[in-house]
């Protein structure tokens, strides 16, 4: 299992100051702290200032590579702030993400084919928001095949099936989730990846909601998600559930969390 | 612990509406369709003045939702279903008014901005301002700006509700306020802006009248807006 950690995000309340003031020690320090409970990538996003999201973003990248050995994920639907951000990461990044939308994707594709990167593709329609299966798969098809076609590997590419909301409709969990198995047996190789928490939205106790849906998406065939890695319920959840899908040789990872600590009452 | 509180918190209900309509109201809180129509169409046939069904009955009970919800009391399902119990109880009453004779609180024209798509926050928003007795005009999602100022010259809306969840297309709430001042309607409409990433600071940037963080402040937004209590 993949993980993106999703903490450095300037609509948490602490991370919009920090970036604003430039406290580049409360950004690392989230960095770092994600790194050492197991993330692979870690997100940057800024998108809360649509006026100043290339400056900052690309602020976020320096800041954070210039104090540790990590792979971020570029989070923004904005080129400009993708392009420069790239330009100045070293390694390569995760960019979250292209989508259908003519604009969006005439504008990240030669952004997402100028260097080697792992690219998301979200499932967002032409005209609306997917909400069945078919709806997903075939903008995910769409998607996958267009970035083939400009030559990225399908290795790197991860398909978001868009997580909506189960408070507005209780089918869309099993939207996501069959859109995931799906896309995983139509393109060998391919990834899917997805946040967890907008599928509990508007519910009380969110999180048991958002590890519950990671244990059935990781059912279902799901590569990476992007959360919390700090949070050791969820953490301990994930463990165990790789564990259980025989994904764990001697169920090694899962002992060794227990026995640092790490998912201890998880 | 939360058992209790449920406790009072039905209790409290009963206390604050105490009329005719209480078992309307009780219903559509609870989002009991089937009961919620039989006591409309019960109101209906003793006789009752449409507007009081309309205005003690259904939107007394969504304003009750609206506080359950910003209290933490009720969740989006709960509220949703409310909702569109009210809506079923509309089709009822509404051919019962006389043409132009409902009063509505306002006209609000609401949409998600040019180069969204997302529709989920926008269309709660639209349906507690419905509940709360405004006349709505949805203009869907990926809305330019000179749409919506056509339609709010169209209706004379008292208010827009623009709404966005991207950085890239948050620049669609300051295209449409322009737009609005270039048409010379800016000054007779409110300007309300919600999404994920939008923040009261940014309303205050772009000269937006208000902002609203989730669907019930956004009822309570455009009612301290047009002044009703």
């Amino acid at each position: 299992m993949i993980i993106v950690g999703e903490k450095i995000n300037t609509s948490r309340a602490g991370i919009g100051a920090a970036v604003e003031n430039r406290d580049a020690t409360l950004i690392t320090q989230t960095a770092r702290e994600q790194a050492q409970a197991g993330a692979d990538y870690i997100d940057v996003n800024a998108g809360t200032f649509p006026d100043d999201e290339t400056k900052h973003l690309c602020w976020l990248v320096e800041t954070v590579q210039a104090e540790l050995d990590v792979t971020l994920c570029l989070d923004s639907p904005n080129p400009e702030a993708l392009s420069e951000a790239l330009k100045r990461h070293k390694g390569v990044p995760m960019i979250n993400s292209i989508s259908l939308e003519e604009d969006r994707f005439n504008a990240i594709l030669p952004i997402v084919a100028s260097q080697p990167c792992e690219v998301v593709a979200l499932c967002m329609g032409r005209a609306s928001m997917p909400t069945t299966v078919e709806e997903r798969v075939e903008v995910g098809r769409e998607l996958v095949n267009k970035l083939l076609e400009a030559g990225i590997s399908v290795e790197r590419i991860y398909v978001d099936p868009l997580i909506q909301p189960v408070s507005v409709d209780v089918q869309m969990g099993l939207g996501a989730l069959g859109a995931i198995r799906e896309i995983m047996s139509e393109f060998p190789g391919v990834k899917t990846i997805c946040g967890l928490s907008n599928v509990s939205f508007g519910l009380p106790e969110r999180r048991l909601i958002n590890r519950s849906f990671l244990s059935l998406a990781m059912s279902y065939g799901l590569s990476a998600a992007i959360m919390d890695p700090t949070d050791n319920r969820l953490m301990g959840t994930l463990l165990a559930i790789e564990m259980l899908l025989g994904r764990d040789e001697y169920c090694e990872k899962f002992i060794e969390a227990y026995q640092d600590g790490r998912i201890v009452n998880a | 612990m939360r058992s209790e509180g449920i406790e009072r918190d039905s209790s409290s209900k009963g206390d604050l509406i105490m009329s005719e309509f209480e078992s309307l109201t009780q219903a559509v809180i609870k989002g009991d369709i089937q009961t919620a129509l039989a006591e409309t169409r019960k109101c209906v046939d003793a006789g009752t003045r449409v507007q009081d069904i309309l205005d003690k009955g259904l939107i007394a009970a969504m304003d009750e939702v609206g506080r359950n919800f910003s209290s933490g009391r009720i969740f989006v399902p709960q509220m949703l279903r409310s909702a569109k119990t009210m809506q079923e109880c509309m089709i009822i009453i509404k051919p019962l008014f006389q043409e132009g004779d409902i009063t509505t609180k306002g006209k609000v024209v609401i949409g998600t901005v040019k180069g969204d798509l997302h529709d989920i926050g926008k269309n709660l928003v639209s349906m507690m301002l419905e509940g709360a007795g405004f006349d709505i005009t949805d203009l869907g999602v990926d809305v330019p700006p000179d749409k919506f100022v056509k339609k709010v010259q169209e209706v004379g809306a008292d208010v827009v509700g623009l709404s966005a969840l991207l950085s890239i297309t948050m620049p669609g709430m300051p295209a449409t306020i322009e737009a609005l001042k270039a048409s010379g309607v800016r000054d007779k409409v409110k300007v309300v802006i919600g999404g994920a990433p939008v923040t009261e600071k940014y309303a205050n940037e772009i000269n937006a009248d208000s902002y609203a963080p989730d669907a019930a402040s956004a009822v309570v937004e455009v009612k301290r807006l047009l002044g009703i209590s």
